[in-house]
């Protein structure tokens, strides 16, 4: 019993970031109708403004100390933070220990201005071409992105840390009665899960309860009749783009600590997040925040020792076979709705 | 001629005519100066690799330029039959033909079964059912089909698939005579043998891997051509342009669209066959889903749908590939040596991160401009190019455009 909550926990914080990812090529499918291959290089650019925000926040004065020296002989070169000189070394250490969460703040602006000049600059004057250029054209960008954030932070992973205080583990099963040491999960995947529900709430109450999100909603269903009502829906649609990236890239500033940035994160994500959408179905928000959970709790299931000494190797291809099985036996996806993308 | 139009068969000419000069056309410069260390493409590795890849888009090309169908998938096939002709050097001999027709075979089997699953769909869930079958059949060849420990090790996982001196080899022997592994040779003809030509300062090499190949690429065009210009052609065109009407009219695509599926699949395998046949190593990486999107690019670059693009596109990218990935720092200072200092550290600083290892940036780059402006690929831009140039007597520009413009929207509708 433990070992299977402890499996469903693992498996909810990959299940986040997918539910996260698919929330966003959701979002642009069902306004634009555009099938966003650069929508993993978003992502990845979000894990790379956690990164950034860190540099920044680290950038250093050397003085150099006459009293020390170092192994050299040479002077001791002391580095202090811009931050803990301005505010004093107790708020300068805890800013910088908190870098990954300030990331946030740090990346909404980015990623709203990226989607903006995206939508606007390039996937506009695709609307009238073919899905296959849409693809095309999305997967040169996700190219394109990908070696820029190469060129200026290398090809390596840069660990990123999670606050001093979320890092290590915290003994779960205590909490809900079983023993302890029985189900031993990591502070930060608690809190990613968590950032990814409130997230996913935030996007569904903004489309729910505000008239902005319902003249979305509308569009969503007919983006004609709601041109004829005299609304501008192809700007409300560019915020919508704006917003999604917004998601993806606070799904990548979080997952940063977790697994370290590096160039190509987003394109190991998305092929499994196009997964995610199309099991979904194309086009249901809900569907793609079920989906999501559902495969990330799957492969982690999947990749338990008694599962894999059944059926050996199962954990990497079972999110396939699963998304195969749910095309050919229910081409729509889980919550798809009738009509979309259906031949 | 040889069951073709004139037109076409000029073409093919053509072809052959840069097949078999291309130790020429590659080699403009003479041995040992700066701008043949830049730009000679007459060696062997890379000659094969032109035609090689010329194999693979043609057959891309096939499935894609023909039905319309996008496939993210094919780098799987290109996979498979590496691992397959390795496999036959493996156990049976070094003899190519062998390990080139069981690559074909297998391809050939593994493409009917993804796309008889796969063309129930079409449109995106196609596309992205390719790619899922795709990446699956990497995690397998990475992870459990290539566990060293294990008694089913059919690809050797991260290592990749390598000849081995304790190799059975039936109808060969295990090691040569000193005791080293065996090469590749086509009845006795080893694929590394080269005649190397001196003339004056130019060196010219002349490599029997990359002839075989070249005859292999002649053959697989003139099918190509072949296949363009038959019934068979022009019903996966009408696939294309509106599938929905030919259900109406009471026709099964299904077998067609497998068809092509199941044909470009084979050409996948042929490719993937040839490069275990150049050099007997395959690995997983081959199969990875950043693979198919470059086969995907080379067929953009030189124009979906036409004879000869999927050639160019193919050329084109690995000669740039080769190129760009050579240019550093110090042949940029060399190059704009002539400039002020000021503005040649400027301008090599600009240039940096699109030579080198940043070689993938001006590659997307220039796919980017390709999908934008320029749909139809080199050929299009050929065509526009000598449009300009000579000007067209028959047909005003305005007709002309109006044609572009359907040819685009009929392309991937």
């Amino acid at each position: 019993m433990d070992q299977i909550i402890l499996q469903f926990l693992n498996g909810l914080d990959k299940g986040s970031a997918y539910a996260l990812i698919a929330l966003g090529l959701t979002l642009i499918f069902g306004t634009l109708g555009v099938v966003n291959f650069a929508h993993g290089a978003l992502f990845m650019i979000g894990a790379f403004c956690a990164v950034t925000l860190q540099r920044i926040l680290t950038l250093s004065t050397i003085v150099e100390d006459p009293t020390k020296t170092d192994f050299l002989g040479n002077p001791a070169k002391i580095s202090t933070p811009y931050v803990e000189s301005w505010f004093g070394p107790e708020v300068g250490a805890t800013l910088i220990d908190w870098s990954v969460p300030l990331a946030i703040l740090f990346a909404i602006p980015i990623m709203v201005a990226i989607g903006f000049i995206m939508e606007r600059g390039l996937i506009k004057h695709f609307y009238k071409r073919p899905h296959a250029d849409q693809i095309l054209v999305t997967f040169g960008l996700a190219i394109v992105l990908q070696e820029v954030i190469k060129a200026f932070y290398g090809a390596n992973p840069i660990p990123t840390g999670a606050p001093e205080a979320f890092r290590g583990s915290f003994d779960f099963g205590v909490l809900i009665g079983f023993d302890p040491n029985a189900i031993i999960y990591p502070y930060w995947r608690m809190v990613y899960f968590a950032f990814a529900a409130v997230i996913i709430g935030a996007v569904f109450a903004f489309l729910q309860f505000t008239t902005f999100g319902m003249v979305v909603r509308a569009g969503m269903a007919d983006r004609e009749t709601v041109g004829l009502l005299g609304i501008n829906i192809d700007r409300r649609f560019t915020i919508m783009f704006g917003i999604a990236a917004a998601v993806a890239g606070l799904a990548g500033v979080m997952y940063a600590p977790i697994n370290s940035p590096n160039y190509h994160m987003g394109m190991d994500f998305l092929v499994l997040s196009f997964v995610v959408v199309v099991v979904g179905g194309m086009g249901s928000l809900p569907g793609a925040v079920l989906a999501g959970f559902l495969l990330g709790i799957l492969e982690a299931f999947a990749s338990m020792n008694e599962v894999k000494a059944i059926v050996p190797g199962i954990d990497q291809i079972i999110i396939y076979v699963v998304a195969i099985i749910i095309i050919l036996a229910r081409p729509r996806g889980l919550m798809g709705r009738r009509g979309v993308m259906e031949e | 001629m040889l069951g073709l139009t004139k037109k076409d068969f000029t073409l093919f000419m053509v072809v052959l005519a840069m097949v078999a000069l291309a130790p020429f056309i590659l080699n403009p410069f003479p041995q040992g100066s700066s701008l043949a260390q830049m730009f000679n493409a007459g060696y062997p590795d890379l000659m094969q690799r032109f035609v090689i890849f010329g194999i693979l888009v043609i057959g891309f090309n096939i499935l894609f330029g023909l039905t319309g169908y996008l496939s993210f998938g094919h780098a799987a096939f290109l996979g498979v039959g590496s691992y397959s002709a390795v496999w036959m050097f493996k156990l049976l001999g070094m003899n190519v033909i062998p390990g080139i027709l069981l690559s074909m075979v297998v391809a050939g089997i593994f493409a009917l079964a993804i796309g008889y699953v796969s063309l129930r769909r079409s449109g995106i869930y196609f596309s992205i059912l390719t790619l899922a079958f795709a990446q699956m059949s990497y995690n397998l060849a990475y992870s459990v089909l290539g566990n060293p420990t294990s008694n089913f090790n059919l690809t050797n996982g991260e290592t990749g698939l390598q000849l081995l001196l304790t190799d059975p080899r039936v109808l060969g022997q295990s090691t040569t005579a000193d005791g080293s592994l065996p090469v590749t040779n086509f009845f006795g003809i080893a694929m590394r043998d080269s005649y190397e030509l001196r003339l004056g300062d130019w060196l010219f090499t002349f490599n029997a891997g990359y002839y075989l190949c070249g005859i292999i690429m002649l053959i697989s065009f003139y099918i190509s051509i072949r296949i363009f210009r038959s019934p068979f052609g022009m019903m996966l065109r009408a696939v294309k342009s509106n599938q929905q009407r030919m259900n109406y009219t009471g026709l099964n695509t299904k077998p067609y669209t497998l068809a092509a599926f199941v044909i470009s699949g084979i050409y996948a395998g042929l490719a993937g066959g040839l490069l275990s046949s150049m050099d007997p190593l395959a690995g997983a990486e081959r199969m990875h889903w950043t693979a198919s999107g470059e086969i995907v690019i080379m067929a953009i670059l030189g124009g979906v749908g036409t004879l000869i693009g999927p050639i160019l596109g193919a050329g084109f990218n690995e000669y740039f590939k080769n190129i760009l990935s050579k240019i550093n720092d110090g042949v940029l200072h060399q190059w704009l040596g002539f400039l002020p200092d000021g503005v040649e550290d400027f301008l090599v600083t600009i240039i940096h991160p699109f030579v080198g290892k940043g070689w993938h940036l001006t590659l997307g780059l220039l796919f980017m401009v390709v999908i934008i402006f320029l749909p139809g690929g080199l050929v299009e831009g050929g065509k526009r190019l000598g449009r300009m140039i000579f000007g067209n007597p028959k047909r005003s520009t305005a007709e002309a455009e109006a044609d572009a413009a359907e040819q685009r929207n009929t392309a991937a509708e």
